[in-house]
Protein backbone atom coordinates (compact mmCIF):
# COMPACT_ATOMS: atom_id res chain seq x y z
CA UNK A 1 0.00 0.00 0.00
CA UNK A 2 1.44 3.39 -0.92
CA UNK A 3 1.50 6.15 1.61
CA UNK A 4 -0.82 8.37 -0.42
CA UNK A 5 -3.60 5.78 -0.53
CA UNK A 6 -3.12 4.65 3.04
CA UNK A 7 -6.31 5.43 4.96
CA UNK A 8 -4.54 5.78 8.29
CA UNK A 9 -1.96 8.29 7.03
CA UNK A 10 -4.16 11.41 7.38
CA UNK A 11 -5.69 10.62 10.80
CA UNK A 12 -2.29 9.47 12.11
CA UNK A 13 -0.83 12.81 11.01
CA UNK A 14 -3.48 14.60 13.09
CA UNK A 15 -2.70 12.38 16.08
CA UNK A 16 1.01 13.13 15.74
CA UNK A 17 0.36 16.91 15.56
CA UNK A 18 -1.74 16.78 18.71
CA UNK A 19 0.39 14.43 20.81
CA UNK A 20 4.03 14.50 19.65
CA UNK A 21 5.62 17.79 20.75
CA UNK A 22 6.63 19.94 17.80
CA UNK A 23 5.25 17.55 15.16
CA UNK A 24 4.14 19.22 11.93
CA UNK A 25 3.41 16.00 10.04
CA UNK A 26 4.49 12.41 9.49
CA UNK A 27 6.78 10.67 7.04
CA UNK A 28 7.99 7.18 6.01
CA UNK A 29 4.84 5.38 7.13
CA UNK A 30 5.07 1.63 6.50
CA UNK A 31 3.54 -1.57 7.81
CA UNK A 32 6.11 -3.76 9.54
CA UNK A 33 4.24 -6.95 10.24
CA UNK A 34 1.11 -8.67 9.16
CA UNK A 35 0.47 -10.48 12.41
CA UNK A 36 -3.05 -11.76 12.97
CA UNK A 37 -3.25 -10.28 16.42
CA UNK A 38 -1.70 -6.88 15.85
CA UNK A 39 -0.66 -4.35 13.24
CA UNK A 40 2.73 -2.72 13.66
CA UNK A 41 3.44 0.47 11.72
CA UNK A 42 6.69 2.39 11.54
CA UNK A 43 6.67 6.15 10.89
CA UNK A 44 8.52 9.37 11.68
CA UNK A 45 7.01 12.46 13.23
CA UNK A 46 8.40 15.47 11.38
CA UNK A 47 9.50 18.22 13.79
CA UNK A 48 11.61 21.38 13.36
CA UNK A 49 14.42 19.67 15.27
CA UNK A 50 14.34 16.54 13.08
CA UNK A 51 12.52 13.26 12.58
CA UNK A 52 11.22 11.43 15.67
CA UNK A 53 11.20 7.67 14.96
CA UNK A 54 7.95 6.08 16.16
CA UNK A 55 5.94 2.85 16.14
CA UNK A 56 2.16 2.47 16.09
CA UNK A 57 0.81 -0.77 17.51
CA UNK A 58 -2.80 -1.12 16.53
CA UNK A 59 -5.58 -3.70 16.64
CA UNK A 60 -6.10 -5.28 13.20
CA UNK A 61 -8.06 -2.83 11.08
CA UNK A 62 -8.31 -0.67 14.19
CA UNK A 63 -11.11 -2.81 15.60
CA UNK A 64 -11.22 -3.46 19.27
CA UNK A 65 -9.57 -6.79 20.06
CA UNK A 66 -10.26 -8.18 16.59
CA UNK A 67 -8.25 -11.32 16.02
CA UNK A 68 -6.58 -11.25 19.42
CA UNK A 69 -6.15 -14.60 21.08
CA UNK A 70 -7.79 -15.39 24.41
CA UNK A 71 -4.54 -14.84 26.29
CA UNK A 72 -3.63 -11.48 24.72
CA UNK A 73 -4.22 -8.35 26.79
CA UNK A 74 -5.96 -5.28 25.33
CA UNK A 75 -3.58 -2.75 23.79
CA UNK A 76 -4.38 -0.16 26.50
CA UNK A 77 -3.25 -2.72 29.08
CA UNK A 78 -0.09 -3.37 27.11
CA UNK A 79 0.70 0.36 27.11
CA UNK A 80 0.03 0.54 30.86
CA UNK A 81 2.37 -2.43 31.52
CA UNK A 82 5.14 -0.86 29.46
CA UNK A 83 4.85 2.31 31.56
CA UNK A 84 4.89 0.32 34.82
CA UNK A 85 7.92 -1.66 33.65
CA UNK A 86 9.68 1.59 32.75
CA UNK A 87 9.09 2.89 36.29
CA UNK A 88 11.01 -0.06 37.79
CA UNK A 89 13.92 0.30 35.36
CA UNK A 90 13.07 -2.23 32.65
CA UNK A 91 14.32 -0.97 29.27
CA UNK A 92 11.23 -0.41 27.13
CA UNK A 93 10.19 1.79 24.21
CA UNK A 94 8.62 4.83 25.92
CA UNK A 95 4.87 5.06 25.22
CA UNK A 96 4.09 8.47 23.64
CA UNK A 97 0.31 8.26 23.32
CA UNK A 98 -2.51 5.78 23.85
CA UNK A 99 -5.13 6.16 21.12
CA UNK A 100 -8.53 7.46 22.13
CA UNK A 101 -11.86 7.42 20.33
CA UNK A 102 -11.42 10.98 19.08
CA UNK A 103 -8.18 9.95 17.30
CA UNK A 104 -10.34 7.94 14.90
CA UNK A 105 -7.87 5.18 14.06
CA UNK A 106 -9.05 2.51 16.45
CA UNK A 107 -7.38 0.92 19.42
CA UNK A 108 -3.63 1.04 19.97
CA UNK A 109 -0.74 3.19 21.08
CA UNK A 110 2.30 5.06 19.79
CA UNK A 111 5.75 4.39 21.19
CA UNK A 112 9.34 5.26 20.37
CA UNK A 113 11.06 3.21 17.66
CA UNK A 114 14.15 1.95 19.46
CA UNK A 115 17.02 1.23 17.05
CA UNK A 116 18.59 -2.22 17.17
CA UNK A 117 18.14 -5.80 16.08
CA UNK A 118 15.61 -8.48 17.07
CA UNK A 119 16.62 -11.24 14.64
CA UNK A 120 18.40 -14.04 16.51
CA UNK A 121 20.45 -15.07 13.48
CA UNK A 122 22.07 -11.65 13.37
CA UNK A 123 22.41 -11.19 17.13
CA UNK A 124 24.07 -14.60 17.51
CA UNK A 125 26.39 -14.40 14.48
CA UNK A 126 27.12 -10.79 13.43
CA UNK A 127 30.37 -9.13 14.46
CA UNK A 128 28.41 -6.01 15.44
CA UNK A 129 27.01 -7.85 18.48
CA UNK A 130 30.20 -9.73 19.46
CA UNK A 131 30.82 -7.36 22.36
CA UNK A 132 27.23 -7.53 23.59
CA UNK A 133 26.76 -11.31 23.49
CA UNK A 134 28.73 -12.22 26.64
CA UNK A 135 26.75 -9.61 28.63
CA UNK A 136 23.24 -10.47 27.45
CA UNK A 137 22.39 -13.38 29.78
CA UNK A 138 23.25 -11.40 32.90
CA UNK A 139 21.36 -8.35 31.58
CA UNK A 140 18.32 -10.54 30.92
CA UNK A 141 18.48 -11.76 34.53
CA UNK A 142 18.70 -8.20 35.85
CA UNK A 143 15.83 -7.03 33.65
CA UNK A 144 13.58 -9.91 34.71
CA UNK A 145 14.38 -9.26 38.38
CA UNK A 146 13.13 -5.67 37.99
CA UNK A 147 10.15 -6.68 35.89
CA UNK A 148 9.04 -9.07 38.62
CA UNK A 149 9.09 -6.30 41.23
CA UNK A 150 6.24 -4.29 39.65
CA UNK A 151 3.78 -3.80 42.51
CA UNK A 152 0.75 -5.99 42.01
CA UNK A 153 -1.58 -3.32 43.38
CA UNK A 154 -0.63 -1.08 40.43
CA UNK A 155 -1.36 -3.70 37.76
CA UNK A 156 -4.31 -3.39 35.38
CA UNK A 157 -6.67 -6.39 35.31
CA UNK A 158 -4.68 -9.43 34.09
CA UNK A 159 -5.32 -13.16 33.99
CA UNK A 160 -3.55 -15.27 36.59
CA UNK A 161 -1.99 -18.54 35.45
CA UNK A 162 -0.05 -20.86 37.75
CA UNK A 163 2.03 -23.72 36.39
CA UNK A 164 -0.80 -26.10 37.10
CA UNK A 165 -3.28 -23.84 35.22
CA UNK A 166 -1.04 -23.71 32.16
CA UNK A 167 -0.50 -27.49 32.13
CA UNK A 168 -4.27 -28.03 32.08
CA UNK A 169 -4.83 -25.30 29.49
CA UNK A 170 -2.33 -26.87 27.07
CA UNK A 171 -3.54 -30.39 27.85
CA UNK A 172 -7.05 -29.34 26.75
CA UNK A 173 -5.66 -27.86 23.53
CA UNK A 174 -3.59 -31.01 22.92
CA UNK A 175 -6.62 -33.26 23.40
CA UNK A 176 -8.71 -31.09 21.06
CA UNK A 177 -6.07 -31.46 18.33
CA UNK A 178 -6.64 -35.24 18.62
CA UNK A 179 -3.42 -36.77 17.35
CA UNK A 180 -1.44 -39.22 19.49
CA UNK A 181 1.95 -38.04 20.83
CA UNK A 182 3.21 -40.51 23.45
CA UNK A 183 6.14 -38.21 24.31
CA UNK A 184 3.76 -35.31 24.97
CA UNK A 185 1.69 -37.59 27.24
CA UNK A 186 4.85 -38.44 29.15
CA UNK A 187 5.61 -34.73 29.52
CA UNK A 188 2.06 -33.85 30.64
CA UNK A 189 2.20 -36.66 33.19
CA UNK A 190 5.57 -35.46 34.47
CA UNK A 191 4.31 -31.87 34.69
CA UNK A 192 1.24 -32.92 36.68
CA UNK A 193 3.42 -34.94 39.04
CA UNK A 194 5.97 -32.15 39.41
CA UNK A 195 3.85 -28.99 39.38
CA UNK A 196 5.32 -26.57 41.93
CA UNK A 197 3.33 -25.30 44.85
CA UNK A 198 3.50 -21.72 43.73
CA UNK A 199 4.07 -19.49 46.70
CA UNK A 200 4.72 -16.19 45.00
CA UNK A 201 3.06 -14.82 41.91
CA UNK A 202 4.30 -11.72 40.11
CA UNK A 203 3.86 -9.87 36.86
CA UNK A 204 5.25 -12.21 34.17
CA UNK A 205 6.13 -10.98 30.67
CA UNK A 206 5.17 -14.35 29.20
CA UNK A 207 7.15 -14.17 25.94
CA UNK A 208 10.61 -13.03 27.03
CA UNK A 209 12.93 -14.43 24.31
CA UNK A 210 14.92 -13.74 21.15
CA UNK A 211 12.69 -11.84 18.77
CA UNK A 212 11.07 -9.80 21.52
CA UNK A 213 14.29 -8.20 22.74
CA UNK A 214 15.64 -5.16 20.91
CA UNK A 215 19.42 -5.55 21.07
CA UNK A 216 22.21 -3.16 20.15
CA UNK A 217 26.00 -3.42 20.31
CA UNK A 218 25.66 -2.22 23.92
CA UNK A 219 23.20 -4.94 24.96
CA UNK A 220 19.45 -5.14 25.60
CA UNK A 221 17.81 -1.84 24.68
CA UNK A 222 14.13 -2.70 25.00
CA UNK A 223 11.75 -5.49 25.98
CA UNK A 224 8.96 -5.67 23.39
CA UNK A 225 5.63 -7.46 22.87
CA UNK A 226 3.84 -7.41 26.19
CA UNK A 227 0.64 -8.84 24.79
CA UNK A 228 0.61 -12.11 26.75
CA UNK A 229 1.79 -10.64 30.05
CA UNK A 230 -0.06 -12.03 33.06
CA UNK A 231 0.31 -12.80 36.74
CA UNK A 232 2.21 -16.04 37.26
CA UNK A 233 5.34 -17.80 38.52
CA UNK A 234 8.36 -15.54 37.92
CA UNK A 235 10.45 -18.65 37.14
CA UNK A 236 8.40 -19.01 33.92
CA UNK A 237 10.20 -15.98 32.41
CA UNK A 238 13.64 -17.35 33.36
CA UNK A 239 12.86 -20.67 31.64
CA UNK A 240 11.10 -19.61 28.43
CA UNK A 241 14.23 -17.92 27.03
CA UNK A 242 16.14 -21.18 27.69
CA UNK A 243 14.06 -23.63 25.63
CA UNK A 244 16.05 -25.12 22.79
CA UNK A 245 14.13 -23.54 19.86
CA UNK A 246 15.21 -20.06 21.07
CA UNK A 247 18.88 -21.10 21.04
CA UNK A 248 18.84 -21.19 17.23
CA UNK A 249 21.35 -24.03 17.02
CA UNK A 250 23.69 -22.81 19.81
CA UNK A 251 22.62 -25.69 22.01
CA UNK A 252 25.38 -25.18 24.59
CA UNK A 253 24.32 -21.58 25.25
CA UNK A 254 21.02 -22.24 26.99
CA UNK A 255 20.00 -18.60 27.40
CA UNK A 256 18.79 -17.57 23.95
CA UNK A 257 21.82 -19.14 22.27
CA UNK A 258 24.04 -16.39 23.74
CA UNK A 259 24.65 -17.15 27.42
CA UNK A 260 24.69 -19.44 30.42
CA UNK A 261 22.05 -20.11 33.04
CA UNK A 262 24.67 -19.22 35.67
CA UNK A 263 24.94 -15.68 34.29
CA UNK A 264 21.16 -15.35 33.94
CA UNK A 265 20.53 -16.49 37.52
CA UNK A 266 23.42 -14.45 38.95
CA UNK A 267 22.04 -11.32 37.28
CA UNK A 268 18.56 -12.14 38.55
CA UNK A 269 19.61 -12.65 42.15
CA UNK A 270 22.02 -9.69 42.19
CA UNK A 271 19.28 -7.32 40.96
CA UNK A 272 16.93 -8.35 43.76
CA UNK A 273 14.94 -11.02 41.96
CA UNK A 274 14.98 -13.45 44.84
CA UNK A 275 16.45 -16.92 44.97
CA UNK A 276 16.23 -18.93 41.74
CA UNK A 277 14.61 -22.34 42.28
CA UNK A 278 16.23 -24.82 39.81
CA UNK A 279 13.40 -27.37 40.20
CA UNK A 280 10.80 -24.76 39.22
CA UNK A 281 12.99 -23.56 36.36
CA UNK A 282 13.14 -27.12 35.03
CA UNK A 283 9.36 -27.50 35.39
CA UNK A 284 8.88 -24.38 33.27
CA UNK A 285 11.48 -25.45 30.72
CA UNK A 286 9.61 -28.74 30.20
CA UNK A 287 6.30 -26.88 30.02
CA UNK A 288 7.70 -24.24 27.65
CA UNK A 289 9.08 -26.92 25.32
CA UNK A 290 5.77 -28.78 25.38
CA UNK A 291 3.83 -25.54 24.72
CA UNK A 292 5.83 -24.95 21.54
CA UNK A 293 5.20 -28.59 20.54
CA UNK A 294 1.44 -28.18 20.98
CA UNK A 295 1.57 -24.90 19.02
CA UNK A 296 3.26 -26.81 16.15
CA UNK A 297 0.42 -29.37 16.27
CA UNK A 298 -1.98 -26.43 15.98
CA UNK A 299 -0.23 -25.35 12.77
CA UNK A 300 -0.72 -28.85 11.32
CA UNK A 301 -4.37 -28.71 12.31
CA UNK A 302 -4.88 -25.27 10.69
CA UNK A 303 -3.27 -26.63 7.51
CA UNK A 304 -5.55 -29.66 7.45
CA UNK A 305 -8.57 -27.44 7.99
CA UNK A 306 -7.91 -25.57 4.77
CA UNK A 307 -5.11 -23.06 5.31
CA UNK A 308 -2.90 -24.34 2.50
CA UNK A 309 0.28 -22.50 3.53
CA UNK A 310 3.30 -24.74 2.97
CA UNK A 311 5.08 -22.85 5.72
CA UNK A 312 2.35 -23.73 8.22
CA UNK A 313 2.41 -27.34 7.05
CA UNK A 314 6.15 -27.67 7.63
CA UNK A 315 5.90 -26.02 11.07
CA UNK A 316 3.45 -28.82 11.86
CA UNK A 317 6.29 -31.24 11.26
CA UNK A 318 8.39 -29.43 13.85
CA UNK A 319 6.56 -30.85 16.86
CA UNK A 320 9.03 -33.76 16.65
CA UNK A 321 11.82 -31.27 17.46
CA UNK A 322 10.16 -30.56 20.78
CA UNK A 323 9.81 -34.31 21.37
CA UNK A 324 13.56 -34.84 21.19
CA UNK A 325 14.05 -31.85 23.51
CA UNK A 326 11.51 -33.30 25.96
CA UNK A 327 13.14 -36.74 25.84
CA UNK A 328 16.52 -35.15 26.58
CA UNK A 329 14.97 -33.36 29.57
CA UNK A 330 12.91 -36.26 30.95
CA UNK A 331 14.67 -39.45 29.84
CA UNK A 332 18.28 -38.38 29.23
CA UNK A 333 20.56 -40.83 27.44
CA UNK A 334 23.48 -39.73 29.57
CA UNK A 335 23.58 -39.39 33.35
CA UNK A 336 23.30 -35.61 33.35
CA UNK A 337 20.15 -33.64 32.78
CA UNK B 1 5.87 -52.03 -10.42
CA UNK B 2 6.27 -48.49 -11.74
CA UNK B 3 8.95 -47.55 -14.20
CA UNK B 4 12.04 -45.58 -13.37
CA UNK B 5 12.80 -43.00 -12.03
CA UNK B 6 11.49 -43.86 -8.57
CA UNK B 7 9.29 -41.52 -6.52
CA UNK B 8 12.30 -40.74 -4.34
CA UNK B 9 14.40 -39.76 -7.39
CA UNK B 10 11.58 -37.64 -8.85
CA UNK B 11 11.12 -35.71 -5.62
CA UNK B 12 14.86 -35.22 -5.30
CA UNK B 13 14.97 -33.73 -8.79
CA UNK B 14 12.07 -31.34 -8.13
CA UNK B 15 13.61 -30.24 -4.82
CA UNK B 16 16.93 -29.54 -6.57
CA UNK B 17 15.15 -27.64 -9.34
CA UNK B 18 13.38 -25.38 -6.84
CA UNK B 19 16.49 -24.77 -4.76
CA UNK B 20 19.09 -24.34 -7.52
CA UNK B 21 17.14 -22.95 -10.47
CA UNK B 22 13.76 -21.46 -9.49
CA UNK B 23 14.64 -19.88 -6.14
CA UNK B 24 17.54 -17.71 -7.38
CA UNK B 25 15.10 -16.04 -9.83
CA UNK B 26 12.58 -15.22 -7.09
CA UNK B 27 12.49 -12.36 -4.60
CA UNK B 28 11.46 -11.67 -1.00
CA UNK B 29 8.60 -13.71 0.42
CA UNK B 30 8.23 -15.85 -2.70
CA UNK B 31 11.91 -16.87 -2.55
CA UNK B 32 11.50 -17.73 1.13
CA UNK B 33 8.40 -19.81 0.46
CA UNK B 34 10.17 -21.61 -2.40
CA UNK B 35 12.85 -22.67 0.08
CA UNK B 36 10.15 -23.84 2.50
CA UNK B 37 8.58 -25.84 -0.34
CA UNK B 38 11.93 -27.47 -1.18
CA UNK B 39 12.39 -28.35 2.50
CA UNK B 40 8.91 -29.92 2.53
CA UNK B 41 9.85 -32.08 -0.47
CA UNK B 42 13.01 -33.16 1.34
CA UNK B 43 10.85 -34.34 4.26
CA UNK B 44 8.73 -36.38 1.85
CA UNK B 45 11.86 -37.86 0.24
CA UNK B 46 13.30 -38.90 3.61
CA UNK B 47 9.95 -40.31 4.68
CA UNK B 48 9.82 -42.46 1.52
CA UNK B 49 13.35 -43.67 2.22
CA UNK B 50 13.13 -44.26 5.97
CA UNK B 51 9.42 -44.45 6.79
CA UNK B 52 8.31 -47.93 5.65
CA UNK B 53 10.95 -49.90 7.57
CA UNK B 54 10.79 -47.56 10.59
CA UNK B 55 7.00 -47.84 10.65
CA UNK B 56 7.20 -51.63 10.69
CA UNK B 57 9.70 -51.52 13.54
CA UNK B 58 7.57 -49.05 15.52
CA UNK B 59 4.51 -51.25 15.07
CA UNK B 60 6.35 -54.35 16.21
CA UNK B 61 7.65 -52.52 19.33
CA UNK B 62 4.14 -51.26 20.11
CA UNK B 63 2.66 -54.76 19.76
CA UNK B 64 5.22 -56.17 22.13
CA UNK B 65 4.88 -53.28 24.65
CA UNK B 66 1.07 -53.47 24.69
CA UNK B 67 0.75 -57.22 24.11
CA UNK B 68 -1.83 -56.86 21.36
CA UNK B 69 -2.35 -56.33 17.65
CA UNK B 70 -3.61 -53.17 15.94
CA UNK B 71 -2.78 -50.31 13.58
CA UNK B 72 -0.02 -47.76 14.26
CA UNK B 73 -2.69 -45.15 15.00
CA UNK B 74 -4.73 -47.38 17.32
CA UNK B 75 -1.73 -48.68 19.26
CA UNK B 76 -0.23 -45.18 19.60
CA UNK B 77 -3.54 -43.95 21.01
CA UNK B 78 -3.58 -46.84 23.45
CA UNK B 79 -0.01 -46.13 24.51
CA UNK B 80 -0.97 -42.48 25.06
CA UNK B 81 -3.86 -43.52 27.32
CA UNK B 82 -1.62 -45.82 29.36
CA UNK B 83 0.99 -43.10 29.86
CA UNK B 84 -1.70 -40.54 30.72
CA UNK B 85 -3.28 -42.68 33.43
CA UNK B 86 0.06 -43.83 34.82
CA UNK B 87 -0.19 -47.50 33.80
CA UNK B 88 3.07 -47.12 31.90
CA UNK B 89 6.02 -45.03 33.06
CA UNK B 90 9.68 -44.64 32.13
CA UNK B 91 10.28 -47.58 34.50
CA UNK B 92 8.08 -49.86 32.35
CA UNK B 93 10.50 -52.23 30.57
CA UNK B 94 10.93 -51.17 26.95
CA UNK B 95 9.04 -47.86 27.09
CA UNK B 96 12.07 -45.59 27.32
CA UNK B 97 13.79 -47.45 24.46
CA UNK B 98 10.63 -47.35 22.35
CA UNK B 99 10.09 -43.61 22.84
CA UNK B 100 13.71 -42.86 22.04
CA UNK B 101 13.75 -45.03 18.90
CA UNK B 102 10.48 -43.52 17.66
CA UNK B 103 11.57 -39.95 18.40
CA UNK B 104 14.95 -40.33 16.68
CA UNK B 105 13.24 -41.78 13.59
CA UNK B 106 10.78 -38.89 13.44
CA UNK B 107 13.66 -36.41 13.55
CA UNK B 108 15.66 -38.36 10.93
CA UNK B 109 12.71 -37.68 8.61
CA UNK B 110 11.47 -34.25 9.74
CA UNK B 111 14.60 -32.33 10.63
CA UNK B 112 17.92 -34.22 10.73
CA UNK B 113 19.83 -30.96 11.21
CA UNK B 114 18.01 -30.01 14.45
CA UNK B 115 20.51 -29.30 17.24
CA UNK B 116 18.63 -31.38 19.83
CA UNK B 117 18.60 -34.38 17.47
CA UNK B 118 22.32 -34.07 16.66
CA UNK B 119 23.12 -33.90 20.35
CA UNK B 120 20.87 -36.88 21.15
CA UNK B 121 22.67 -38.92 18.49
CA UNK B 122 26.00 -38.08 20.09
CA UNK B 123 24.64 -38.99 23.50
CA UNK B 124 23.28 -42.29 22.14
CA UNK B 125 26.78 -43.16 20.92
CA UNK B 126 26.98 -41.50 17.51
CA UNK B 127 23.72 -43.01 16.33
CA UNK B 128 24.53 -46.57 17.49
Amino acid sequence: MTEASNPIAAPLEDVARRHIPGATGIDALKRLSGGASQEIWSFDAVTPSGAVPLILRRAPGGFRDAGRSGTAVPLETEARLIRLAEEVGVPVPPVRHVLTEEDGIGQGFIMDRVPGETLARKILRDEEFAGARPKLARQCGEILARLHTVEKSKLPPLRTATGRDEVEQYFTTYKQLDYPHPVFELAFRWLRDNAPQTTELTLVHGDFRNGNLMIGPDGVRAVLDWEIAHVGDPMADLSWICINPWRFGNIDMPVGGFGTREDLFAGYEAAGGGKVDPARVKFWEVLGTLKWGVMCMGMASAFLQGDRSVERATIGRRSSETEVDLMRLLAPLTGKE
Amino acid sequence: MQDQPSAIDLIGAVSEFIRNHAMPQLKGHTAFHALVAANALDIVKRELEIGPKAGDEELSRLKSLLGKDGSLDALNRELCAKIENGDMTLDTPGLREHLWATTLTKLAIDQPKYSGYRRALEEAGAGK
